[in-house]
């Protein structure tokens, strides 16, 4: 029967659709090029501008003066269009667009490959370049090929230190880097109602990691619940026996910690046979991990330790940042000796804010550990923020439950 | 206009290349296109700038993964690449291809030396390598509307002054 997809995107599996985006978005870096692309086109004007939104993430605050100058000229651009604009400092694109600015049933697009973390609240959500993005704002709407679904079932629950992170990068692995390519993921099953708002922003966040075009949840109470907290009406959906063109299945009970070892996101390791690596820098943050949650989860472990390794700590938005400082999550990571960043990216795209040297080995709560990405020449894993904690305390890969 | 047949020499790529390979991060604040282009692959092999203008790129599997920067697509353009061939694209840098007027074509060669000389036809959807003619499904004409005018600027320019 119908996907999600197929059904928010009102067309059959492979057919090619011209749709109105409800919510399109961007970051500095697109912002930029498609502005560049906007004026080439030379357009009377943006077409919906409520449905636009600037957020400033990627290099944020400007690292040079050539950032700066580009950066002005964007902010130009938002107040004579009088689209919707949030600055230095509001956080990361998908947070900040999943704070209430998102709600289900709603095709969502944005300038950036992990705007399929959108997904986590039911809405069809997947990322494009630039032009793609100057073409919405010039028209409102874009071209979109109704993708097929891949499903992704979970059972059981999570044991005591074993995340959210974890089930992503062995679903990752288990697709491979394009298991999923030009498809939808669903995340369903038995256990899929249990994931918290949280996790399933973490799950859909790393869809693209396997060449999806986007994953999803399917709105239900814990949907209705969070976006309740912003106010935000939420249509429930149901799933209607949907056609897989592949079908994944996880118990998360047989999880275990795992890092993504260079410089593959689809080849994993157990923590435990990692044990002992040595670490120049821990980076817990980004779209995938920079959550309050995620933060709160690593300050337990470090709560009354010193880190042994520089350790850099970028919440995700403004919002999980001010929790993090109301509940005393960001005292307790500053105690260890954390160095907490402006929301944003951080140094994840290798920009600013903790690059790595050349032959350093760090752990990262990212989503890509890509050769030469955060730094030339450094190698780098991806983790959970717990075993990013654990092994901020001893300075080598350490696993999470030796700590808890 | 961008050339939706042609033929150039084969410049061989790996499978699963990423865009941060294609054009590294530090590259991206720019409004000058032809700087890509001057560090495309720097950190995959300094020394394929050099060889892309007028070449064919044959990649393996899962082209262009990662992240959505549509200058991946434009450093290559802007080099001098023709088409790029692969058995499978990652379906954010697919679109920008096509976006900045670059042929994408979807097909597994069997095999890749570089330098082989490679035709292609992205309208009837062919290949040919040593006179051996592999077939591929042509891009829907949409896409092709998109990439015959040269890319997404031109395609709007036209389309608002109809």
């Amino acid at each position: 029967m119908t996907t999600l997809s197929e059904k928010i995107l009102g067309a059959q599996a492979g057919t090619y659709i011209d749709r109105h985006v409800d919510r399109a978005f961007c970051h500095d870096g697109t912002g930029i090029q498609a502005k560049i692309i906007y004026d080439a086109i030379g357009a009377p004007g943006i077409a919906c501008p409520d449905s636009v939104y600037i957020i400033y993430d990627h290099i944020a605050p400007a690292n040079n003066s050539q950032t700066a100058e580009l950066q002005a000229e964007l902010r130009a651009l938002a107040r004579e269009y009088g689209v919707h604009f949030l600055d230095i400092g509001s956080g990361i694109c998908h947070q900040v667009m999943a704070e209430g600015r998102v709600a289900p049933g709603e095709v969502v697009i944005g300038a950036d490959s992990h705007s399929c973390t959108l997904g986590a609240l039911g809405a069809f959500a997947t990322g494009v370049g630039a032009s793609d993005m100057a073409g919405i704002w010039v028209s409102g709407e874009t071209w979109l090929r109704v993708p097929d679904s891949v499903g992704i079932h979970f059972s059981g629950s999570l044991s005591a230190g074993i995340e959210w992170k974890d089930a992503a990068l062995s679903y990752i692995a288990e697709l491979g880097m394009d298991g999923a390519t030009y498809a939808a993921i669903e995340f369903t099953g038995e256990s899929a109602s249990s994931v918290p708002m949280e996790g399933r922003l973490t799950l859909c966040n790393m869809a693209v990691e396997a060449g999806a075009k986007t994953g999803l949840f399917y709105a239900d109470k814990e949907t209705e619940q969070y976006l309740a907290g912003y106010s935000v009406t939420c249509q429930l959906q149901v799933p209607d026996k949907p056609d897989y063109v592949k079908d994944c299945y996880q118990d998360l009970s047989d999880l275990e910690p795992v890092c993504a070892v260079p410089h593959r996101v689809d080849t994993i390791k157990p923590v435990s046979d990692l044990a002992g690596t040595s670490l120049d820098q821990v980076f817990i943050g980004t779209c995938t991990n920079g959550r309050f949650e995620d933060m709160a989860r690593a300050a337990r472990l470090l709560k009354g330790h010193r880190v042994k390794v520089r350790t850099i700590v970028v919440p995700a938005s403004e919002h999980d940042y001010l929790k993090a400082v109301n509940t005393g999550v960001a005292a307790d990571l500053i105690k260890a000796g954390c160095t907490i960043g402006a929301p944003g990216c951080g140094p994840c795209l290798g920009a600013h804010m903790g690059v790595l040297g050349r032959g350093e080995v760090a752990l990262s709560t990212a989503n890509r550990n890509f050769k030469n990405r955060m730094g030339v020449g450094a190698s780098y894993y991806l983790c959970s923020p717990s075993t990013a904690a654990a092994s901020a305390i001893y300075g080598e890969i350490t696993d999470p439950r030796e700590v808890i | 206009m961008t050339a939706l047949k042609g033929s150039g020499p084969a410049v061989c790529i790996g499978e699963d290349i990423d865009t941060d390979l294609v054009i590294a991060g530090r590259y991206l604040r720019t409004k000058d296109w032809n700087f890509w282009a001057e560090h495309v692959f720097e950190d995959l092999d300094p020394g394929l700038a050099k060889r892309l203008k007028g070449a064919v790129l044959v990649a393996g599997k899962n082209m262009g993964c990662g992240s959505s920067r549509e200058q991946a697509a434009r450093a290559l353009h802007e080099a001098g690449v023709l088409a790029v061939i692969a058995p499978s694209f990652a379906r954010i840098f697919f679109r920008n291809c096509i976006n900045v007027g670059l042929p994408v074509l979807e097909c597994e060669l069997p095999g890749c030396h570089d330098g082989m000389t490679v035709l292609f036809d992205c309208t009837e959807g062919w290949i040919e390598v040593d006179k051996a003619r592999y077939i591929f499904r042509p891009l829907s004409s949409g896409m092709q509307e998109i990439l015959s005018t040269g890319g997404l600027i031109e395609y709007w320019k036209r389309r608002l002054n109809r």
